[in-house]
């Protein structure tokens, strides 16, 4: 069996103890040359120490050309808020500390579970509205959007998540990431932008919240 | 290699796109194209595209001809409406052949100066407004023959322009280029799309992509399309008036609630520094000798260098935001820009100005007051007036270190040459002008 990816390097004490005692290999890595090493059974994230590096790094493990999978991500009780609008980027998570053997069951779970639990969904659909995962491409009316990269992630997180509202900011840090420092102005260009391509027809179901942020579908004249 | 790229690759696979044009832009604001096949893309995002750059202008070194074309994957943009080929086009650094920022190429710097701003902890952010005209014909042999008699605002039926200008604003919009305005402009057959903001780089792609637009989709009903500043003698010409704005973090930087007229310190200090060195880079917003032609009192261009809340003469204008919306709305507009410039060296050079103005602490003049630019009063010493002339301009630029830097040593002392030999040209001609008035009688 391959060995779990662990991040980050050195990896915690607590889970290594856990690991060690179930007789399960490892291999800590700290950045993305490390995940692009080997092949790795799945992987632990540790996003307790430093939220934001975590994350970022989930995010890059479930990248499609690495697709490090299934992911369990250890997060602080204090932290769960922060787990909202980033459901793709992990397939299962534990709160810490833990119990060494919840923490063990849950690693054993996951790995028994062949491709994670969560299986991120190929396709998201709203109305006539369809987006394809695997292929990137985005349709309304079976007719092709051309979006650019970025235009076609605002588009898929807010599609995932119909009928909430999210601030600038959430938008910024779920779907640029943190490592982006453009400014909540780049959400308002995307959005008009994603508008644009849209059509008159459909640009409605992005919702401008006023002085709040945005929200996708359901109609401004329902509930 | 990143995910951008693997979303273009998959892209251009799933969509059977059988063309990619590499998309750059010359010193003089030439969009110049490249196509390569899908096949190729993968390689052209690894390693760039090799091209000999030595006929391009601004291009060409004495010694090495050869540069790289580096498609930026945050720029591809299938486009639409072209013919049932699906063809792709992407913006390109260009590089030098040991990967370092070809200092020929605009594109670059403009990168350079927004590196600058960020440094600085500002993001700059641009909307223009850009008027052209829709001529009969293209032939220089003809007098420009408007489409119609229309002026400001008017609504013009069911004709020719304004179904140009419909499909014109849909196909910008399918291409991620929203529009907030579209109107008929004050001279016949002349029109105006304004753009919603968004920051420097992305307007200026957008700048050069609604050129293209604007062209073609006049072209296919055999019109012609003209960015020239002033096509027709006695009507407005063509200007490229750009809202601008300076962003920290999430707030905007131009904006003070508790100031009179909600203009931030940040803010006057930028106008400052845009108004004192306005006529050293007026050879670069306004680059053609036809430029200067437009910057004549009397038809709502900036001759004089003021600021004002309300004159539309003045050079920097600051307009009033939406009501209960000034922390977004707060903005200043430079009403010299033509719709000729190369928009990737013209916001440099604003930018640098305004940037300068910000660091060195310079001070806000009074506003002016009443209508400016009485053309009697113009003489070309008189630093108070944008230079009336491209050899006026060359020469304050020639003299402006601040200039210098913002585009470089190449693309400076490039610029300079290439522009004196175009007012050569000019000097020399003989104009119908002279010919109507001398011919005969003397």
């Amino acid at each position: 069996m391959q060995p779990m990816l662990i991040w980050p390097d050195p990896a915690p004490h607590d889970l290594v103890r856990v690991l060690d005692v179930a007789g399960i290999a490892w291999q800590a890595i700290s950045d993305e040359a490390g995940a692009r090493s080997g092949l790795f059974s799945g992987a632990v994230v540790s996003a307790d120490e430093d939220p934001e590096a975590g994350f970022a790094m989930a995010r890059l493990l479930r990248r499609g050309d690495l697709n490090v999978a299934p992911l369990l991500l250890l997060v602080r009780g204090s932290q769960l808020a922060e787990l909202e609008g980033r459901h793709d980027a992990f397939d299962d998570f534990c709160v810490v500390p833990a119990h060494p053997s919840e923490l063990e069951a849950r690693i054993k779970h996951l790995l028994a579970s062949e491709s994670g639990l969560d299986l991120p969904p190929e396709v998201v659909q709203y109305e006539s509205l369809e987006l394809n995962l695997e292929t990137y491409q985005a349709s309304i009316e079976a007719k092709p959007l051309d979006l650019t990269y970025m235009e076609y992630e605002l588009l898929k997180f807010l599609a995932s998540n119909p009928g909430r509202v999210f601030t600038r900011e959430i938008l910024l840090s779920r779907v640029w990431g943190y490592e982006y420092y453009g400014g909540a102005r780049t959400v308002d260009v995307h959005i008009r932008r994603l508008r644009a391509k849209l059509g008159e027809e459909q640009a409605g179901l992005i919702q401008t919240v006023r002085s709040v942020g945005y929200k996708f579908g359901e109609s401004r004249w329902g509930a | 290699m990143d995910n951008q790229q693997d979303y273009v690759l998959r892209t251009v696979e799933e969509r059977s796109v059988r063309l990619i044009r590499l998309w750059f832009t010359d010193v003089l604001g030439k969009l110049k194209s490249v196509a390569i096949s899908p096949v190729e893309l993968d390689a052209a995002f690894e390693e760039g595209v090799q091209f000999d750059g030595s006929a391009i202008d601004g291009f060409s070194r004495v010694q090495e001809s050869d540069v790289l074309a580096l498609p930026d994957p945050n720029s591809f943009q299938l486009m639409p409406g072209r013919d049932d080929e699906i063809t792709a086009r992407v913006f390109c650094d260009i590089a030098n052949l040991d990967g370092s920022p070809f200092e020929g190429d605009p594109r670059q710097v403009l990168r350079r100066n927004l590196a600058a701003a960020s440094d600085a902890g500002f993001q700059f952010m641009c909307a223009p407004e850009v008027e052209f005209f829709y001529l009969a014909s293209a032939d220089p042999a003809v007098t420009p023959q408007p489409l119609d008699d229309a002026s400001y605002f008017d609504h013009t039926t069911l004709d020719e322009n304004s179904d140009l200008r419909r499909s014109t604003i849909r196909r910008l919009e399918a291409t991620g280029i929203p529009v907030e305005y579209a109107f008929h402009e004050d001279a016949p057959s002349q029109h105006e799309i304004d753009l919603r903001y968004t920051d420097a780089l992305a307007m200026s792609d957008n700048i050069m992509t609604l050129r293209t637009i604007v062209r073609e989709v006049a072209m296919e009903t055999g019109v012609h399309a003209t960015f020239m500043p002033k096509p027709m003698e006695g009507v407005q010409g063509s200007g490229m008036h750009t809202h601008l704005s300076l962003w920290s973090a999430d707030q905007n930087a131009f904006y003070d609630p508790d100031a009179e007229d909600g203009l931030s310190g940040t803010a006057r200090a930028f106008v400052a520094g845009v108004l004192t060195h306005a006529g050293e880079f007026t050879a670069v917003t306004n680059q053609l000798v036809n430029s200067y032609k437009r910057l004549v009192a009397g038809y709502e261009a900036p001759v004089n260098i003021a600021w004002a809340h309300n004159d539309r003469t003045a050079l920097v204008r600051i307009p009033v935001p939406k009501r209960n919306k000034e922390s977004q709305g707060t903005r200043i507009e430079y009403r010299a820009l033509d719709s000729a410039c190369n928009p990737y060296l013209a916001y440099s050079v604003i930018l640098a100005a305004g940037l300068k103005g910000i660091r060195d602490g310079y001070e806000l003049g009074p506003e002016s007051l009443g209508r400016l630019g009485d053309e009697s009063e113009r003489t070309s010493t008189d630093d108070k007036l944008l230079p009336a002339n491209l050899s006026v301009a060359l020469d304050r630029m020639e003299d402006s270190e601040l200039v210098r830097e913002a585009l470089g040593e190449h693309i400076f002392e490039w610029f300079l040459r290439n522009k004196r030999a175009e007012w050569g040209d000019y000097r020399t001609h003989v104009s119908s002008f002279e010919l109507r008035r001398y011919l005969s009688s003397w």
